[in-house]
């Protein structure tokens, strides 16, 4: 079942455009993460949504019923901000009990729904306290209490987990993704932060440029991204980008030369590509596999090694001064300056072609 | 040396140099406020006339002023004032900044508008409210007689003096209460109001749990600060009503100014001082403890 139906939507601010032609369906229950960079539209999606910003043309649908038309409070959707938004003058319990109030929920009911809420989210001891003291995660699960005793058909996250530090992060993306579970509703959560959508994600919308790149769910995006932008903006460290050009092709598949004349094999069907024009191979970092100098398909010279405990990046130089990034061991021998080979896999080489569209899998959204 | 000796020659010297800031402003403070309000407490206990001679004489002058009928009446003027003046001074400047707040060009000209009356000096505005309120072809006049009415004699009316006052103080001071709200206002969080609008909260539901909480501070501020100024109350009824008629708008400055500068009675006019100080303070201290028994936000 749909839960929430975008068709169309567009917004400016003046001249600005900053939601092009959006469509967008959301499964009822599903949790979807909308990921781009800042700028892209995505927190003006959110509030679109919300009725906190006006749509320029096109339909919103909650649950099959029309929206748009409809102030905030009456679209059942409840919202958690970046920063929280508590009322800082209210303790905690009248904090999560405004909404219910205003809308005339029996005061029974509004009891027993703040119970309930504070033990889900185990801040029973938090209820008489007022946000101003309360620590930055205590206060993310009042704003989320909050928004579950209103019962709403959409919850809506703004940039929640921004504001805290890298560990409560971690420790609160758990915590969205355990209650997820638990109240299988419909969620629609924005941030800029790729691990969060990872992470939590059933399925991903980038976003670009005020429009939609690709919807799918996190292995899609990462292992098929749908363009060059999609392709550079998942994954850490970015997939590398290197110019190619065509080599004659064997069964079918392409095959393509580095600048430096490395040969790389690839799965991209040579009739799925464009008849002329640039093209540009992405390989992710762990398709490189770094080995012994003269044991691959060329050779590079090591430029810089980030160690991350389990793993070092590998930043490399190769003869036609392009650069790559590979993944090596832990225990990566090779220092700055020194040669190494590198081994491409096939499996792993990605062809855009110059409008930026994976030529790989050609019917991707 | 030692480290703690060390510590304690660095704060001595911190301590010296903060001095040396505050000094300026301490000297000025000491010479030019708190030596006048010692040397008044003193003057009060004294029979003193302004061209010399005084004579201690204990606290007869201030039992003198609880049996003074026009003194004792300059209070009760001063109090009715700013019942009158300070209500409407922090209604009327909430409800225009509510109004005034926001972005559009018409706000920002009206908010100069409302504003620019501040800037005028008492004697241009009541002035400008003689010509209003002068039953001999004033506005007030003029209009009423547009309605068939007789004139009014706002400033020689026994129970219309103190009200026109008012009116006219209202009309001058209502800038600042004015601006105060709006830079409040400013501060409150956008994303405050559009929880409240997810919330189902209506405006006046928004205005009382949200609005006012959130300038809970600037209220009392604004409430504190215009009882302390419109307790001393004194150009606009020298200029307009010369504190009559019969005394009806006589405010206890006015009290003063005529016991010490036209009676010379200095050590007289000193104990009134010292009792419109105690309710100021009063006041003053009202919003010190109203302000620490403010909930933590």
């Amino acid at each position: 079942m749909i839960s929430l139906a975008l068709k169309g939507i567009s917004k400016r601010f003046g001249a600005a455009l900053v939601l092009d032609e959006v469509e967008l369906q959301v499964d009822a229950g599903e949790f979807l993460v909308v990921l781009g960079p800042s700028g892209c539209g995505k927190s003006t999606l959110l509030r679109a949504i919300a009725g906190l910003e006006s749509i320029d043309s096109g339909t919103i649908e909650i649950d099959g019923e029309r929206v748009d038309h409809l102030p905030p409070g009456k679209r059942g959707v409840a919202m958690v901000f970046q920063g929280y938004a508590l009322y800082p003058h209210m303790n905690v319990r009248d904090n999560i009990a405004f909404g219910v109030v205003n809308v005339g929920v029996p005061r029974a009911e509004i009891r027993r729904r703040i119970a309930e809420v504070a033990r889900m989210l185990e801040m029973q001891e938090l209820l008489d306290r007022v946000p101003a003291e309360l620590s930055g995660g205590q206060r993310q699960r009042v704003a989320i209490g909050r928004a579950i005793v209103k019962e709403p058909k959409v919850f809506m996250f703004d940039e929640p987990l921004s504001n805290l530090d890298a560990a409560l992060r971690s420790r609160m993306r758990q915590e969205f993704a355990g209650l997820h579970r638990r109240i299988r509703k419909t969620m629609v959560f924005v941030t800029h932060d790729q691990t969060e959508a990872m992470t939590l994600a059933d399925r991903i919308v980038v976003m670009n440029r005020q429009r939609i790149e690709q919807i799918g769910t996190p292995s899609e995006v990462y292992d098929r991204p749908a363009t060059l932008f999609v392709a550079e903006f998942i994954g850490s460290p970015a997939m590398n980008i290197l110019p190619v050009t065509r080599t004659p092709t064997a069964a079918g598949l392409q095959r393509v030369r580095l600048g430096d004349g490395t040969g790389i094999d690839t799965l991209v069907a040579a009739a799925a590509l464009p008849g002329d024009g640039p093209l540009r191979i992405g390989l992710r970092p762990e398709a490189v596999t770094l080995c012994a100098p003269g044991g691959g398909q060329t050779n590079a010279v090591v430029e810089f090694v980030e160690f991350l405990g389990d793993k070092t990046h590998v930043h490399l130089s190769l003869a036609g001064k392009d650069r790559i990034v590979a993944v090596g061991g832990a225990a990566f021998p090779a220092r700055v300056g020194e040669a190494v080979g590198l081994k491409f896999d096939p499996a792993g080489a990605h062809l855009f072609d110059s409008a930026g569209r994976n030529c790989r899998w050609p019917g991707l959204p | 040396m030692t480290a703690p000796r060390k510590a304690w020659s660095a704060a001595a010297g911190e301590a010296r140099s903060g001095a040396l800031f505050v000094a300026p402003y301490l000297l000025a403070f000491i010479v030019l406020l708190l030596y006048p309000l010692f040397s008044g407490m003193w003057l009060s206990l004294h029979k003193a006339d302004l061209f010399g001679g005084s004579q201690f004489i204990g606290v007869e002058n201030y039992t003198r002023l609880f049996r003074d009928a026009v003194f004792l009446h300059s209070v009760r003027n001063t109090c009715w004032f700013v019942v009158l003046t300070v209500p409407a001074l922090t209604l009327i400047g909430l409800g225009l900044a509510l109004a005034l707040n926001n972005g559009s060009r018409r706000s920002a000209i009206l908010r100069g508008l409302f504003f620019s009356s501040s800037v005028l000096s008492v004697t241009i505005v009541t002035l400008i409210w003689r010509m209003v309120l002068i039953p001999d072809g004033g506005l007030a006049a003029d209009l009423l007689a547009k309605v068939g009415l007789p004139p009014v004699p706002f400033l020689s009316d026994a129970q219309l003096a103190l009200p026109a006052i008012a009116v006219t103080t209202i009309w001058w001071c209502i800038g600042l209460p004015m601006m105060l709200f709006l830079a409040a206002l400013q501060q409150v969080p956008p994303d405050l109001y559009e929880a409240a609008a997810l919330d189902n909260a209506g405006r006046w539901r928004t205005l009382l749990c949200v609005t006012l909480p959130s300038i809970r501070r600037t209220a009392l501020v604004v409430v504190v600060m215009e009882i302390i100024l419109q307790f001393q109350l004194f150009g606009q009824a020298q200029i307009m009503t010369l504190g009559g008629p019969n005394n009806a708008s006589l405010p206890i400055v006015l009290f003063i100014y005529q016991i010490g500068f036209q009676r010379w009675d200095i050590g007289y006019a000193a104990a009134a001082s010292e009792i419109l100080f105690c309710i100021i303070l009063a006041a003053a201290m009202a919003q010190y403890f109203a302000a620490r028994g403010r909930p933590r936000a």
